[in-house]
């Protein structure tokens, strides 16, 4: 579904992203991990066409999103609070995002019951701005209306960060249930490695820009993804430059 | 520590995103501030000649007269235009200062703010040139202090209510009203203001009274601060009671009604967009400028129509210059849904059409100045419906201002939407209908000339569909700078 090929994204003599192939395929769901600065927001952005490539490109289903934006009616995101809209509330926004999606009423109802309990009744019926919501409930409003009208993709940057333990538990099941009923393929980023090692079927390392791990999940445990970074630390002491793979 | 504080407050200012921008805003802002100054400047030095010259008083008293006017209008522009101390004062609160320390700093910060000190250009030349004209110094300087200290006197009044527009609309209304009266001749409250004036002059010792109103003011605004630097108190968030907007209204529009329901409610519940409606509101009093004969070098038709212009225009100006910066916080939102340009553009079209209606209907009271006159503003509305609702978007494309929507009071910060392609678009907004009602006017006369205006906006009307793909392109084509200079 995603293809990627020769990319890079450079800031003045900066090479802040460089991934020379990759490929994606429908309805997985897709971990990406690495260091503060590895590259994964810069990717996720690459992926949304929100910043240029400094080299090469990227195919979502087949369209180049730097070149055409016929891929916004099958992708969805929630990178961070800019893409909420602060002054409604959290059903004005999900309408709004359902009616870009061509979803009625009665299904965005529907579709919204599945995130009760995640909402813990904290987001619905509270008649409040999503901009006077606490940093977590912003996060949980904004991944629900991610995955509003199904969308065959959905990138999520670092969706477990400021939600209390109890809704990561949550969420973590709602992605599994959502990517088998809806099939949506998802994209997700975190810096939590347990997080990542139980949900998702694959799972990507960026070290300082560069893909350094594409394993399934089979292929890799927990222990070994943390071996990868504690490695790292201690390579990190002796040799500074960044391990290759 | 006042010192170290300052220090911060002096890095805060020359790091801001707004100042380290670009060159421009800060040329432009030193040019408004030499613009005023100069203009306090020539009337403090001026006043009492013109005065003198008009032969309408003693200039000495005349003066006195009015300057219940000069304060009142003082507390009306600070108002609405006057920063609030923000000393960035959370940080602060974990450290080793004293709270009143900090409020302390704000509050003295404030006598540095333009619109104080501004006043001292218009204050000790009108001293002088009264001493120079045989008041007693003494007593001159003991008067100007006092009204200075009555200036300082706004200010802290201002810091007191501000945020509660129902006491402002009762000052704004009160300072305009009896303005209003008076010029109808109807009440004149002048007479009595005099007499408080001339006694400030008369008994020195008044300026201690002065003081000591300043000094109550600063305190209580300071007990203000004091008691509200508290998480849970004056620096908690405000979460805002909701006001909810129909959906059904906007559904029957399909994908631009979704947008358009988003615009009302941008404009209805955010501080900064509320303020470009205000504007709105005070331009259409911009004509009585024109229309009464108040300013001589403004008879001419041809300045009839640029207030024609002005009067109908407010808020397409002031809200459209910054179109697409109204979404600047939810930007990189818009631009990966399923949203086209175009959508996009015609929700904003359209709520500035609507304003302009709306604002031609509310200024049709300038018909008690007849109907030739009422003509201008007409001329003036739909000059602006059909061209200049488009071409201000025209403009808004190159304008990369981050525009924080709860905040307003920025009247001085907002200076870099001039960049110098927005004041090239001010050209075919502004330039251009005077120019083609100018010509008319002179070679073929006033009829020649109305007709053209009307003419030129349904020629203007039906490039419409070609502006709006001039519009996207620029979008699509700005895009990644854009979405770059929203995320700083």
């Amino acid at each position: 579904m995603i293809t990627v090929s020769n990319l890079s994204k450079t800031y003045k003599d900066t090479t802040v992203l460089s991934i020379e192939s990759l490929e994606l395929s429908k309805g997985e769901i897709i971990g990406l991990v690495g260091n503060n600065g590895a590259g994964k927001t810069t990717f996720f952005s690459l992926l949304l066409d929100l910043i240029k490539p400094s080299t090469g490109h990227i195919e979502n289903n087949k369209i180049r999103v730097d070149q055409s934006e016929a891929w916004k009616s099958t992708t969805a995101a929630f990178i961070d609070e800019s893409f909420l809209i602060g002054y409604l509330t959290p059903e004005e926004y999900f309408s709004f995002i359902a009616g870009l999606r061509n979803i009625n009423k009665a299904d965005l109802d529907t579709f919204l019951n599945r995130f009760s309990t995640f909402f813990n009744e904290e987001i619905l019926g509270r008649n409040k701005y999503i901009r006077d919501l606490s940093k977590g409930n912003q996060k949980k409003v904004g991944i629900a209306a991610a995955f509003i009208g199904a969308p065959e993709l959905v990138i999520l940057d670092e969706p477990f960060a400021n939600l209390d333990p109890r809704a990561q538990m949550q969420l973590q099941k709602l992605l599994r249930e959502i990517n088998q009923d809806l099939g949506c393929s998802i994209f997700v980023s975190s810096h939590d490695l347990l997080h990542v090692s139980e949900l998702c079927q694959r799972i990507l390392i960026l070290n300082k820009g560069e893909l350094v791990k594409d394993a399934n999940r089979g292929e890799i445990s927990l222990d070994a993804l943390r071996a990868f970074f504690t490695e790292e630390i201690a390579e990190g002491e002796t040799t500074p430059s960044p391990t290759d793979e | 520590m006042l010192k170290t504080l300052f220090s911060l407050e002096l890095k805060s200012l020359f790091r801001s995103p707004t100042w380290k921008q670009n060159l421009w805003m800060r040329i432009l802002i030193v040019f408004a501030i030499l613009y005023f100054v100069l203009i306090f400047l020539s009337l403090g030095v001026g006043a009492y000649y013109i005065i003198e010259k008009a032969q309408i008083g003693e200039p000495f008293e005349v003066i006195n007269r009015y300057l219940i006017y000069y304060i009142g209008f003082d507390i009306v522009f600070r108002y609405m235009m006057q920063p609030m101390p923000v000393t960035n004062v959370q940080p602060l609160l974990y450290q080793n200062i004293k709270k009143s320390t900090v409020v302390h700093f704000s509050m003295l910060k404030m006598l540095y703010s333009f619109f104080n000190w501004s006043h001292l250009f218009f204050l000790i030349p009108l001293s002088i040139i009264l001493t120079v004209e045989g008041q007693a110094a003494g007593q001159v300087w003991a008067w100007s202090l006092s009204i200075y200290f009555l200036l300082l006197v706004n200010n802290y009044l201002n810091v007191l209510v501000n945020q509660k527009n129902v006491v402002f609309a009762i000052v704004a209304s009160l300072v305009l009203g009896s303005a209003t009266l008076q010029y109808f001749g109807i009440f004149d409250i002048t007479p009595y203001t005099q007499v408080f004036f001339t006694a400030l002059f008369n008994q020195s010792w008044l300026v201690v009274a002065a003081l000591a109103l300043l000094l109550l003011m600063y305190f209580s605004a300071f007990r203000h601060f004091r008691t509200r630097m508290y998480l849970d108190a004056g620096l908690a968030k405000k979460s805002e009671k909701t006001i909810s907007i129909s959906e059904n209204y906007f559904s029957r529009f399909g994908k631009l009604g979704l947008i358009l329901r988003n615009d009302v409610a941008l404009i209805l519940r955010n501080k900064r967009a509320r303020q470009a409606v205000f504007a709105g509101f005070f331009f259409i009093f911009y004509g009585l400028l024109f229309f009464t004969g108040a300013v001589e070098a403004y008879e001419s038709d041809t300045w009839k129509l640029f207030a024609g212009i002005f009067v109908t225009g407010g808020f397409l100006f002031s809200f459209g210059q910054y179109v697409p910066s109204w979404d600047s916080q939810y930007y990189p939102l818009l631009m990966t849904q399923n949203i086209t340009y175009l959508d996009y553009l015609k929700s904003k079209y359209t709520l500035i059409q609507v304003f302009t209606v709306a604002t031609t209907i509310l200024s049709s009271w300038y018909l008690i100045f007849g109907v030739e006159i009422f003509s201008y503003v007409l001329l003036g509305a739909i000059y602006n419906l059909t061209i200049n609702s488009v071409i201000v978007l025209w403009g808004g494309a190159y304008v990369r201002t981050k525009i924080d929507l709860t905040s307003n009071k920025k009247a001085f910060g907002d200076k870099n939407a001039f960049n110098y392609k927005t004041l090239l678009l001010t050209l075919p907004k502004i330039a251009l209908p005077l120019a083609i009602y100018g010509g008319f006017n002179y070679t073929l006369g006033p009829i020649a000339a109305k007709i053209s205006i009307v003419v030129v906006s349904i020629a203007g009307y039906f490039l419409k569909p070609y502006l709006f793909k001039t519009i996207i392109s620029i979008y699509q084509k700005e895009k990644y700078e854009t979405l770059k200079a929203y995320r700083s």
